[in-house]
């Protein structure tokens, strides 16, 4: 199964050959393919006035969604950011300069005009720059996805400005999990105390940095 | 296209990235001074009943919850 899967990839935009084109199914890239079907599929539509002319064809779900935002030919000024948590949107489609997010990878800065990117988040900071002013959270984890038209989506399971953050129970968490490291014995358990030793450091780092 | 990824510490100690997140979760939500704390972890909140279900019959449900029984 995943050998046909490979294959399909590999053969996607790259065959010419009539035979090869008629086995394999060629579907065309998402960014490529217009958004706008405020009018329907005109297949669709003129196939029901043939039938029924005078009922208006009903509208099929693709018609009430609100289009992506097109991809702009040139370099945006701004960046746009939803930055969402699963019971709040704390910015919604925000125009910024610039976000530096923690990707597992290290700190990412998205500036608009991004490659389109998806990144896994690790615990730490993000911070949200517009003109002079930089708006700091704490985030437990996540997501971040970038794309074409400048639009950057951060999801976070957890997101807290550094002032609510209580150092005390930071520098106790962090002796606790250390402690509980040392004394792990199954994986599972030495997993929970490095991901408790984890979190609590990046805590300290963003309180103290 | 073999998956050569360096896998993640909780990954290979048997835990799902779903898991990992909420423990994540929980941990910072724990740090938070007082009244964000009481209202992040009364908005975590869960209440619910499990039914497992053998030979197409329902056995008796348990009730998981956070919340005091009345």
């Amino acid at each position: 199964m995943f050998r046909q899967v490979a294959h399909r990839l590999l053969t996607r935009s790259t065959t010419n050959h009539s035979a090869c084109a008629a086995a394999t199914i060629l579907r065309p890239y998402s960014t490529d393919v217009s958004t706008d079907a405020s009018s329907g599929d005109s297949a669709f539509v003129e196939a029901w006035k043939k039938v029924a002319p005078n009922i208006d064809p009903p509208k099929t779900p693709i018609q009430f969604m609100e289009p992506r935002p097109p991809t702009p030919s040139t370099l945006p000024s701004k960046l746009t950011v939803n930055f969402v948590l699963p019971y709040a949107a704390e910015l919604s489609k925000a125009e910024v300069d610039m976000v530096i997010v923690p990707a597992t990878t290290g700190q990412m800065g998205i500036l608009p005009g991004h490659v389109p990117t998806i990144a896994e988040l690790k615990p730490g900071l993000l911070s949200v720059h517009e003109g002079n002013d930089v708006k700091k959270y704490f985030i437990s984890s996540g997501f971040a996805f970038v794309h074409s038209n400048s639009y950057a989506d951060i999801l976070a399971v957890e997101a807290i400005p550094l002032d609510r953050i209580d150092p005390a129970q930071v520098q106790k968490g962090l002796s606790e999990f250390t402690q509980k490291l040392n004394s792990a014995s199954t994986d599972l358990d030495k997993a929970e105390a490095q991901i408790g030793v984890d979190v609590h450091s990046a805590l300290n780092s963003a309180l103290t940095g | 296209m073999a998956s050569t990824a360096a896998v993640p510490f909780w990954r290979s100690a048997g835990m799902t990235y779903i898991t990992y997140s909420n423990i994540c979760a929980n941990l910072v939500r724990n740090c938070l001074k007082e009244p964000y704390k009481s209202e992040a972890i009364s908005r975590e909140k869960v209440h619910f009943s499990v039914t497992k279900w053998a030979d197409g019959k329902p056995q008796k449900p348990t009730i998981r919850s956070d919340s005091p029984e009345d």
